[in-house]
């Protein structure tokens, strides 16, 4: 019995960490069919975003604080994908929307580009960068909330940006004295300390529940229901499905279609961004981490069924059961009479290696059996 | 200072890539080496004195691109030895450029073993200066000593080998292995290796590391929240974390493992601080030495000394002076053998809070390299020695 909940336990955790990575790409991939290759670049982003945040909490002002940096880190992080989500669908994606090839190419090159931008821009510079196109983006709305529009619009917009660039330049220098550990670029991994409380482990007995796995299902509860609240409980959400079932339609009725879709992809990277996070607590931070994650992702969606919420979800708690108890060779101690060929076979793939070789072997299989995933979106977007 | 003539060398190291972080330190201590060199008046062959300079290629962490750039240095700019590579699989891919051209590759990370060739100087430990001590010590005097092993890698040559003669070392010494289990290269989930762990060694013991970069990250943090530390009774011997490793991985995780290397920046020798505090005035005070560059910065000096006892620049004659010097290295008196390869001393560190290492064991003086490895079946009993021409490359003691 324990047993089987350790190895249930172990599931959850592998296949939470695989489902809050995929979670983003099931929005972007799933809903509007993009195919974002730089979408483990936005979790390297949102993983970094971890780093910067903790160095702020190591500053004597912060330092009390230092447990709960990591919740702060979640909401930036989200912020940081999510600014870079609409930037990049606003100047490059939404050209392209309908020409796969083109868009997968497009994204593999973002993916190159922003991990050059973190080998060769210092930490304390994109900081700088990213307050001050936070400042300048929703400056006017705050501006035409307070005043209404005014009579110069251009003015208060130039005044707005040259704020901003003030204010990030100012940050960027300020970073640069108080933090010289983001002072440099470097194409090292930087190195994110857990706060104490989430280091160690929740003893049960003789069972340890590692506290990182039990914050990253928490944290991708969470993120599941507040997908699920978004898309089928607010305004925007209900847009955005009509947007996907028929957009020629949805334009007619006046649902502002290009303001949907910056929504939508930008909500899909800022969840890339938390995952970001979540990742942090367990692997390394570096330039290259996005790509230890994206095949993982692509795997959850498509087995999932494109453009759908649940299908991802029990994706990935298959794959994670399947991995821990074909990896760590389970099978052996649930049933330790099994015959001796059997046993051999269990034995052979009990690696790490050759867990990973059998899981595609079944996805493969079951995609064979399934094209459209496990469960396939029915009704008219099947038929466009 | 007047110099009568110069000499190029040639520097091939990953610039760019994967490979690129840790490589590049070591071209940066090959160039203090020169530096250091030609201030104290350079190389003299034949009453001239040389300065040296270098001729820089990048081998951009791919194996083929390191082939190619061997030819070039030797082709086209006939530099007379070339320091360079740091995985096996770009020495791998060097070696037949330097036997058909019969040139001389200096080459210097602790490797696996199982090669001896007459075109190559190998200034790293084998497996018999690192991880042979190093097992040793886990089982004969570590706090998990008489306790179990386990056995954790990345999934390729090296670990693979490097586990194979731990096995057969265990064997011999009477412990137990009771579980191996290899991480694809660019997979970071380790929780079923930790599961793994658990189960197979329930009341603690000795877990070797052979993962690479990445992955030790995933691994350390992991290993902790499962409640696999020192404190219960689990300890890491880890053959690929150094100083700088500790730096991005973070000392709360690393605190109170093991590693083992010939050189440590803690060493409290004035070789040792003059090397350290030479490399940190040069590239920065935030700066680490470790032992790959030590090593590095050790063959340029070598390659200096074996030219000076020819008397010349010509690789043949080198090859045969080389054998037999002596160099007082960062680490200690280290001596080049007739196998290629150099005699260290071995270390044992456990790592400190602050992110250092506290040295627990030194070996008795240097030990002398094997090429061949003397635990593993298929190379038991048999030498290299370039020093007899009827002995060679692999003979039968």
């Amino acid at each position: 019995m324990s047993l089987l909940l350790e190895s249930l336990f172990n599931g959850a955790a592998i296949g939470s960490v695989l489902l809050i990575a995929a979670l983003g790409l099931a929005i972007v991939f799933g809903l509007m069919g993009v195919i974002n290759l730089a979408h483990g670049e936005l979790m390297m982003l949102g993983a970094y975003t971890t780093y910067v945040v903790q160095s702020f909490f190591k500053l004597p002002l912060l330092e009390p604080l230092f447990g709960a940096y990591i919740f702060v880190a979640v909401a930036v992080a989200f912020l940081v994908g999510g600014l870079v989500g609409l930037l990049l669908e606003r100047s490059v994606i939404r050209r392209l929307y309908g020409r796969p090839l083109e868009t997968l190419l497009a994204t593999w090159g973002v993916s190159l580009i922003l991990q050059q931008f973190v080998r060769t821009v210092p930490l304390a510079w994109s900081t700088g960068l990213w307050l001050a196109a936070m400042v300048g983006l929703v400056g006017p709305l705050v501006m035409n909330r307070l005043w209404g529009p005014g009579q110069r619009p251009w003015l208060l917009r130039l005044g707005n940006w040259v704020v901003a660039v003030a204010v990030g330049v100012a940050t960027a220098g300020w970073i640069r004295g108080a933090m010289p550990k983001l002072a440099r670029a470097s194409a090292r991994n930087v190195d994110v300390t857990a706060p104490r409380w989430l280091r160690g482990g929740l003893d049960l007995g003789d069972w340890t529940l590692p506290i990182p796995r039990l914050m990253i299902i928490g944290l991708t509860i969470l993120a599941v229901l507040a997908v699920y609240w978004f898309l089928n409980r607010s305004l925007w959400g209900l847009r955005i499905r009509a947007v996907t079932q028929n957009r020629a339609m949805s334009d007619c009725l006046g649902i502002p279609t290009q303001t949907v879709d910056a929504l939508t992809f930008a909500v899909g990277s800022g969840l890339a961004g938390v995952a970001g996070v979540a990742v942090s607590l367990l692997g390394s931070v570096g330039p290259n981490v996005g790509g230890d994650y994206i095949v993982g992702c692509f795997m959850v969606v498509v087995l999932g069924g494109v453009g759908n919420l649940w299908g991802a979800v029990v994706a990935s708690a298959g794959i994670g059961v399947l991995t821990d108890v074909i990896g760590a060779g389970r099978l052996l101690e649930i049933w330790p009479q099994m015959p001796a060929w059997l046993q051999q076979g269990v034995e052979f793939f009990a690696t790490t290696s050759m867990a990973r070789v059998l899981i595609f072997a079944l996805i493969v299989l079951v995609l064979q059996v399934r094209p459209a995933g496990l469960f396939p979106q029915r009704g008219r977007m099947a038929e466009v | 200072m007047a110099f009568d003539d110069t000499v190029a060398v040639g520097i091939l190291h990953s610039l760019s890539g994967t490979m690129a972080i840790s490589e590049s330190t070591l071209s940066e201590v090959e160039k203090m080496a020169i530096e250091e060199i030609n201030a104290a008046g350079g190389v003299t062959v034949d009453g001239k004195t040389y300065e040296i300079t270098w001729i820089e290629e990048d081998g951009a962490s791919d194996w083929p691109t390191f082939a190619e750039k061997a030819k070039k240095l030797i082709d086209q700019d006939q530099v007379p030895v070339v320091f360079g590579g740091w995985t096996s699989a770009s020495r791998k891919a060097m070696l037949p450029v330097f036997e058909s051209k019969d040139h001389f590759l200096y080459y210097p990370i602790q490797y696996e073993g199982q090669e001896c060739s007459r075109n190559i100087f190998y200034t790293g430990a084998t497996p018999n200066q690192q991880a042979e001590p190093a097992v040793e010590f886990m089982f004969k005097e570590s706090p998990v000593a008489g306790k179990p092993f386990f056995l954790v890698g990345s999934d390729y040559v090296f670990p693979r080998t490097s586990n194979t003669i731990t096995k057969a070392q265990l064997e011999s010494l009477g412990g137990e292995v009771v579980g191996e289990d290899y991480l694809p290269l660019g997979n970071t989930e380790v929780a079923p290796i930790i599961a793994k762990i658990k189960n197979a060694l329930p009341d603690g013991g000795a877990i070797i590391n052979t993962l690479n970069g990445d992955q030790n990250v995933a691994f350390f943090k992991q290993m902790q929240s499962a409640g696999l530390t020192p404190e219960n009774g689990y300890y890491v011997m880890s053959f690929s974390i150094a100083e700088v490793e500790i730096d991005t991985i973070g000392p709360e995780y690393l605190a109170d493992h093991f590693a083992a290397w010939n050189f440590f920046q803690a060493i409290d020798t004035p070789a040792s601080q003059k090397f350290t505090e030479s490399f940190k005035a040069k590239y920065g005070e935030d700066r680490v030495t470790n032992d790959p560059m030590e090593s590095a910065y050790n063959m340029v000096y070598l390659w200096k000394a074996g030219v000076e006892k020819a008397n010349s620049f010509d690789d043949n004659l080198v090859r045969e002076a080389l054998i037999g010097v002596t160099f007082d290295a960062p680490q200690g008196p280290i001596e080049v053998m007739p196998n290629h390869h150099i005699s260290q001393t071995v270390r044992i560190g456990q790592v400190t809070p602050d992110g250092q290492f506290e040295i627990l064991s030194t070996s008795d003086g240097p030990i002398d390299p094997q090429a061949w490895n003397q635990f593993e079946p298929s190379s038991k009993g048999y030498a290299c020695d370039w020093s007899d021409p009827d002995k060679g490359e692999k003979y039968l003691l």
